[in-house]
């Protein structure tokens, strides 16, 4: 029988996964804006690396600004 | 990758041709904004422009590599004919950059800017790459609904100023006011929706999972420790579900007691409480299994509910005052240096530059200049006042023409039209009583009453058997809850909302359609909301014009921007010589054209005539017309009421009081009455006050009162009634605050969206009446005491559902017989 509880330990934790993982999207701000993203996500990336860096740069800027 | 070079290169080609084929059609189209080019084109690059603003733009992106802005969409720019640069020296004043920005610690700044002219997917591309454009900018990202841009320079590579002109430059003018920063607050309420929905959710699953063995009456007998671990696990699940998801409902239950109102929310807190308390009590004290699937699902539903009904525009602003239609900063004149300050810092007796196309933010005497005054957004109406030196001007006006300089001799928060916000209907105390309550609210009044009393009476039937009765009690609280009737509310109501959207009619809030609803008396303005902006019938009246009169008259009025000159352009039907011998415009007095040897004046009667004459304000709308010195007549402009007026009147006349509220003259009085029935009042001359007033006299005859308005000058009145809605030719621009937004070209269906307001009201009713059902069938076992988890866990979910399937379904088949959807 302590199997069952093993098991349902298990899943309760999975599913606190997803919770979690929900919770920090919508902490993100995925959930602010449902429309922009879907455009965004077809604009062409650059062959340019510099800019590649330049974006991940930012990104770690914009970061450590929540952050702040 | 590959692909889509191929496919770009395609489309280049694919534009050539169509710019090929353009050409052969005789008609231009700009490379950059598409409108149709003017005779006078200008080239570049084998691309056409319709201005030089237009091919500035394009060689600011070209220069910078950003000709992918080309290629996403077609002819994404905003035509720049009609640009006016302005001087934006005023973003380096220290006090009002901490106002815009939302962000600093002295090197690194962040701000939103409301981008309104962004509509395409170029737009947002464009917009996200302004590093590209200006080094200092770190990053930009774009919220297309909301029309906004996040942007986070550094400081000591940019300024605000500089990307607030790289902005102006390529054709997004921010909007910069400083009244819509407070809105911002309201972001956190809907994440807090969405944690709030995704527990309840999480918790609601896992409890019904744990719950199955219940369900299913499935024999546990042998291990009874499995069945306690169950229990006790959905006590923890429901913990968050209790405490947390549904708090917003035990804190506005607990408001509307201490004002001493029961609202929906009251019964519902009630149920909620009960359910909890009673499954805690049976799972630890009587090893039962409680109700608490019913209840984590009774709040996750409700959670959703809320959820459908919020639903927002989010383009839309219903706050609006006069500080976000007013500039932020202006241009006074000190010492004989011209400097520019926050429309704060302005005191009474300052002199003010006003050029052309810029607002007069508080009311002043002109000084000097050609004072040629277009109270558009204030009245409606687009035919600028002139002004002669000396003479009062209003604020709110926009100048056109050439520069003029005024001095206050009001604050800006004084002024004429301005003062109307220090009304009391605009303090925060008026907007929370409305006299109108929901039906939820004035149901659960009774509800309430009638299930405590029940809960008693079950209570005392069982008197001597404890258990029994403290069981049948709690029972017939959990049964009685009123969830169909607080599911049926938001999903009817946020139904008709979006039934009401996609007519491009945008309400501000669910509860504005239950107010619809119970509106019997409707105010129109004149100006602008019953007549169309910018369109005005013309006749002539006089000797009738030859055919050769009518060619020199079109001939000289095509020179013109004057609105009247365009009406008149439109009315004469004939051909036009494109070479004049002179041409001399006055503003605000008239033409002056000689056309192959003949002379034509037309304007006002003494600019024509040279009969001194009072000008007269009434005869503003009639451009009298000379040629070779000969008297012709004069044409009349008239402004051309709504598509639909007529039809609408007449059916709202017959259930409602209707009134017309004119800041005009009488002058159209009896064209009016032809529309309102003689049995209707009728009001000229009315100042933003006297409307206002209108409607509290209407509010204390226990009228509930429809405002529908435009201007700034409609404000009060709108903001007095008990719905007020503002008419608008295109909905991203300036509106009044207001509860409902409506799109000019849908006035005819207004009569439509009162009646589908009532009907959805009924459909609410009748609801209602459906899920009492459930509750009477419910209660039978409340009753005896014998409700168990399994029966209340199958009754409050179809309850719930049938509400919300109930109401859904019957709006949309109402609205699509009805032809609104």
């Amino acid at each position: 029988m302590s199997v069952i509880v093993v098991l349902i330990g298990a899943s309760l934790l999975v599913a606190t996964g997803f919770l979690i993982a929900y919770l920090w999207a919508v902490k993100n701000g995925q959930y602010d804006d449902k429309f922009t993203p879907s455009v965004r996500i077809l604009f062409e990336d650059e062959k340019k690396s510099e800019n590649i860096n330049k974006k991940s740069e930012n990104r770690n800027k914009k970061t450590e600004i929540r952050n702040q | 990758m590959e692909l889509q070079i191929i496919h770009n290169n395609f489309d280049r080609q694919l534009e050539q041709i169509e710019t090929v084929e353009r050409k052969t059609n005789t008609k231009l189209y700009c490379f950059h904004c598409g409108d149709e080019c003017p005779d006078n084109i200008i080239h570049l690059d084998e691309k056409i422009f319709c201005c030089n603003g237009c091919k500035t733009v394009f060689e600011i992106l070209s220069g910078s590599n950003l000709c992918n802005y080309y290629s996403i969409d077609q002819n994404p720019g905003i035509t720049r004919k009609h640009h006016i640069k302005r001087n934006y020296d005023f973003l380096n004043d220290a006090d009002l950059k901490l106002k815009l920005i939302d962000f600093t610690d002295g090197k690194l700044t962040q701000i939103t800017f409301d981008i309104p002219q962004m509509h395409c997917s170029s737009c947002i591309w464009i917009l996200e790459n302004l590093y590209k454009l200006n080094a200092g900018i770190i990053t930009s990202k774009v919220n297309f609904l909301q029309k906004k841009v996040f942007i986070s320079f550094k400081d000591d590579k940019t300024s605000l100023k500089e990307i607030v002109e790289l902005l102006d430059s390529i054709g997004y003018e921010p909007q910069l006011n400083l009244d819509d920063r407070k809105e911002e607050k309201t972001k956190g309420g809907y994440r807090n929706l969405y944690y709030k929905i995704g527990i309840a959710g999480f918790c609601f699953g896992n409890i019904m999972l744990l719950s199955f063995p219940e369900y299913l009456s499935i024999d546990v007998s042998g291990h009874d420790e499995l069945k306690r671990i169950f229990a006790y696990l959905n006590i923890i699940l429901s913990l968050p579900v209790f405490f947390y998801s549904a708090n917003d409902y035990f804190i506005s239950a607990w408001k509307g007691l201490k004002k001493k109102i029961i609202n929906i929310d009251v019964p519902l807190a009630l149920g909620i409480s009960v359910l909890f308390l009673r499954s805690i009590i049976e799972i630890i004290f009587m090893h039962g299994a409680g109700y608490l699937d019913s209840l984590s699902g009774l709040v996750f539903f409700l959670l959703i509910g809320k959820l459908f009904q919020n639903k927002t525009y989010e383009t839309l602003n219903f706050e609006r005052n006069y500080k976000s239609y007013f500039p932020i900063a202006v241009t006074i004149q000190k010492e004989k240096n011209e400097t520019t300050i926050p429309v704060e810092k302005l005191k009474t007796g300052d002199r003010l530059i006003i050029r052309n196309n810029e607002l007069i933010p508080a009311d002043s005497i002109l000084i000097k200049g050609n004072a040629h005054v277009d109270y558009g957004f204030v009245t409606g109406e687009s035919i600028p006042v002139n002004k002669t030196n000396g003479e009062m001007i209003y604020a709110g006006g926009k100048q056109i023409g050439s520069a003029i300089e005024v001095e206050t001799i009001k604050d800006v928060s004084q002024s004429y039209l301005t003062q109307l916000w220090n009304n009391k209907a605009f303090t925060k105390e008026h907007e929370q009583e409305s006299r109108i309550t929901s039906f939820a609210n004035t149901v659960s009044k009774y509800f309430t009453a009638v299930v405590l009393l029940l809960a008693v009476i079950s209570a005392l039937i069982w008197h001597n058997n404890t258990t029994l009765a403290f069981n049948a009690f709690t029972a017939v609280l959990i049964v009685a809850c009123p969830c169909a009737l607080a599911l049926s509310t938001p999903f009817a109501l946020g139904n008709t909302l979006r039934i009401f959207g996609k007519n491009k009619f945008y309400l501000k809030n669910t509860f504005i359609i239950e107010k619809l609803a119970a509106v019997n008396s409707i105010v129109f303005d004149k100006t602008g909301t019953i007549t169309e902006n910018n369109n005005s019938s013309v006749e002539f009246i006089g000797k009738e014009l030859n055919d050769y009169e009518k060619v020199l008259v079109k001939s000289a009025v095509r020179n013109s921007t004057h609105p009247l000159s365009t009406a008149i352009f439109n009315f004469i039907d004939s051909t036009f010589i494109k070479n004049i011998d002179l041409y001399d415009e006055q503003p605000g007095k008239g033409i002056h054209a000689v056309i192959n040897g003949s002379e034509i004046k037309l304007g006002s009667k003494n600019f024509v005539s040279d009969y001194r004459q009072q000008p007269d304000e009434e005869l503003s709308t009639k451009v009298f017309l000379a040629i070779n010195g000969e008297a012709k007549g004069y044409f009349n402009s008239t402004n051309k009421y709504r598509s639909g007026l007529g039809e609408t009147i007449s059916e709202l006349e017959r259930n409602y009081e209707l009134a017309l509220l004119s800041g005009d003259n009488e002058g159209e009085k009896e064209k009016l009455r032809n529309f309102f029935g003689t049995d209707n009042e009728l009001h000229f001359r009315q100042s933003p006050q006297d409307k206002l007033d209108f409607i509290l006299k209407l509010q204390k005859n226990r009228q509930n009162v429809l405002m529908i308005g435009d201007g700034l000058n409609d404000a009060g009145a709108l903001k007095q009634s008990d719905v007020g809605i503002s008419i608008s030719d295109n909905t991203n621009n300036f509106s009044p605050a207001c509860d409902g937004i409506l799109d000019s070209k849908s006035f005819y269906l207004l009569k439509d969206f009162i009646n589908f307001s009532i009907t959805s009201k009924k459909i609410i009713f009748s609801s209602f009446i459906l899920s009492l059902f459930y509750n009477l069938f419910g209660l039978g076992f409340a009753f005896q005491g014998t409700l168990s988890p399994l029966i209340a866990a199958i009754l409050m979910p179809i309850s719930s559902i049938s509400a919300v399937v109930f109401t859904t379904v019957l709006t949309n088949v109402i609205a699509k017989r009805r032809g609104l959807i």
